[in-house]
């Protein structure tokens, strides 16, 4: 790719948000904003490698969209616009429409990009949906990206988009932010979103998968703007300081082949340190705004804990007992169960751990899950009881495919079978 | 994520109150949008290079403190954002931004990286 490409691309990921937020605000229809904003970027592409790129390109791309937009106005197939605010003759539409896009891009507000945000994570959409729209029109990444980010074609990744930007236009869901209550719902499948995103990302294993490792920069800048966009919203603080923290372990959680490095075993020299301020700064933020008890902020503090600790034997593991204690409250589920029991058995000894374990045997949720006994074996074996222990391990083993968890099994296993 | 330096530079005896309310508006909009866009990690201005101090180590082990810039130059570093972005590309995109918002060359320049996993 040519460097003027290569810029081309890199204005385009600054400038295609507000770009897009702003056409929407004219059109009403993010898809058709897209669509424009899109065109913009064709003939930018056709133009600036000969006539370089303009002093100011985001008027350029709008202004060119502008011309896109009266054009398909004039062929009729803006037909949404005729029966909107816009008047009935078409000459005058044309001049409405085309100061009401003069005017978008010089106010473009957060407003804008928020609404771009909430639109696209409509829970009208299919969460795969949602997540394409979200990474396409707020992270300015382009289909074949998104595709080669979720190991899927990217055929199959611009239909999601087409069906998703169609559901939207169908269920005539509203270019707006949501007030009062409704922001709240509608902020928890913006969050959830992110998260998601981000978790696609933190899951990705080897060095060819870069890629989707990226998906986390993409998260965490998403995290970002919203944070700016949204600061009185303490969950999105508490989400933000979740991804910042458990980034911050990046290099520490793969070994030199790849392999995943235990949080207890982790170089925490490999941290990264500033990346932990930004994180305890935002969970700061978060509990100052009354949030502390939140989902994502209770889950921030527990990454705190282990950020805070200088080895692994310092880690607070009373305090996270109390973390997860308050999470299961406000969110009862059998893995933050599970993982309270692993808290506990850190915090008050092997015995206590097995115990709040034994509570949760009959959950069957967890009954095809590996870390069940998994983690049984470990806190049997702590006890002595290595017979038991090697039961649980063997039962774990038959439980996963994962090949680095058959790894670790194994190894633990041996183990076993050394010390009886 | 990648840290890039984007350093904007004024010439010798710059006087700042002779930047327009325009350029200080157009600044203003541009930190608005990094802030936006959840890239600005950083943003700072600094005083006049006259105010600048210098230290160098002497052979006797002593520090050597003296009043003005460290380099003899036309120009100096003013102010400068230190932005979490991609790449290098995205990087010069808001230098580009900075350099027409600012009305002054600008110097966009890599940090070192953590050690990546592999």
């Amino acid at each position: 790719m040519s460097d003027t490409h290569k810029a081309i691309e890199a204005v385009w990921k600054i400038e295609s948000t507000r770009l897009i937020a702003g056409i929407a605000r004219v059109t009403r229809d993010i898809g058709i904003a897209e669509e424009l904003a899109q065109d913009a970027l064709v003939a930018a592409l056709e133009r600036w490698p000969d006539e370089g790129i303009p002093e100011k390109p985001a008027a350029w791309l709008m202004t060119a969209a502008k011309r896109r937009a009266i054009d398909a106005l004039r062929r009729g197939r803006m037909l949404e616009l005729k029966h909107g605010e816009i008047a009935r003759e078409l000459e005058f539409q044309q001049q409405r429409l085309g100061e009401a896009m003069d005017q978008a891009l010089d106010q473009v507000i957060d407003d804008d990009v928020l609404r771009l945000i909430f639109t696209a994570c409509h829970p009208v959409l299919a969460v795969e949906g949602r997540v394409a729209l979200t990474l396409r029109l707020a992270c300015g990444l382009t289909t074949a990206e998104i595709a080669r980010s979720f190991l899927v074609p990217e055929k199959t990744l611009g239909q999601r988009i087409f069906r998703a930007k169609k559901t939207l236009s169908e269920a005539h869901v509203p270019f707006e932010t949501p007030r009062g209550d409704e922001l709240r719902k509608r902020l928890e499948s913006v969050l959830s979103v992110v998260y998601l995103i981000f978790n696609e990302g933190y899951t990705a294993t080897s060095g060819d998968e870069w890629m989707r490792a990226s998906l986390c920069e993409d998260a965490l800048r998403l995290g970002r703007m919203l944070a700016e966009i949204l600061p009185e919203e303490s969950e999105v603080h508490g989400l933000l300081a979740l991804m910042e923290l458990q980034a911050s372990r990046t290099a520490a959680r793969r070994g030199p082949t790849g392999e995943a490095v235990l949080l207890s075993e982790q170089d925490r020299s490999l941290w990264d340190h500033a990346q932990i301020e930004r994180g305890m700064a935002a969970l700061q933020r978060a509990q100052q705004l009354g949030g502390g008890a939140h989902s994502y902020a209770l889950q921030a503090a527990i990454a705190a804990c282990h950020a805070r600790a200088y080895t692994a034997a310092e880690t607070d593991w009373e305090r996270i007992v109390l973390l997860y204690d308050a999470l299961l409250q406000i969110s009862p589920s059998p893995i933050v169960a599970l993982n309270r029991a692993v808290a506990v058995g850190m915090a008050h000894g092997p015995a206590a751990g097995l115990h709040a374990l034994d509570a949760l045997a009959a959950e069957q949720a967890l009954a095809n899950y590996h870390l069940l006994p998994s983690v049984r074996g470990d806190l049997l074996m702590k006890l002595g009881r290595y017979a038991e222990a090697r039961e649980e391990l063997q039962r774990a083993l038959a439980m996963t495919d994962n090949v680095r968890e058959h790894e670790l099994l194994s190894r633990k296993l041996k183990q076993a079978m050394f010390i009886d | 994520m990648p840290q890039y330096l984007v350093a904007i530079h004024h010439p010798d005896n710059f006087d700042p109150s002779t930047v327009t309310e325009e350029t200080m508006r157009d600044i203003g909009a541009l930190n608005k949008e990094m802030m936006a866009a959840g890239v600005r990690f950083f943003a700072g201005g600094l005083q006049p290079e006259t105010k600048a101090k210098s230290l160098r180590a002497q052979p006797n082990g002593q520090v050597l403190i003296t009043d003005g810039p460290y380099l003899e130059a036309k120009e100096h570093v003013g102010g400068f954002w230190i932005l979490d972005v991609a790449d290098q590309d995205e990087a010069l995109a808001w230098g580009r931004k900075a350099v027409v918002a600012c009305r002054t060359p600008v110097e966009v320049r890599p940090f070192f990286e953590m050690p990546p996993s592999k």
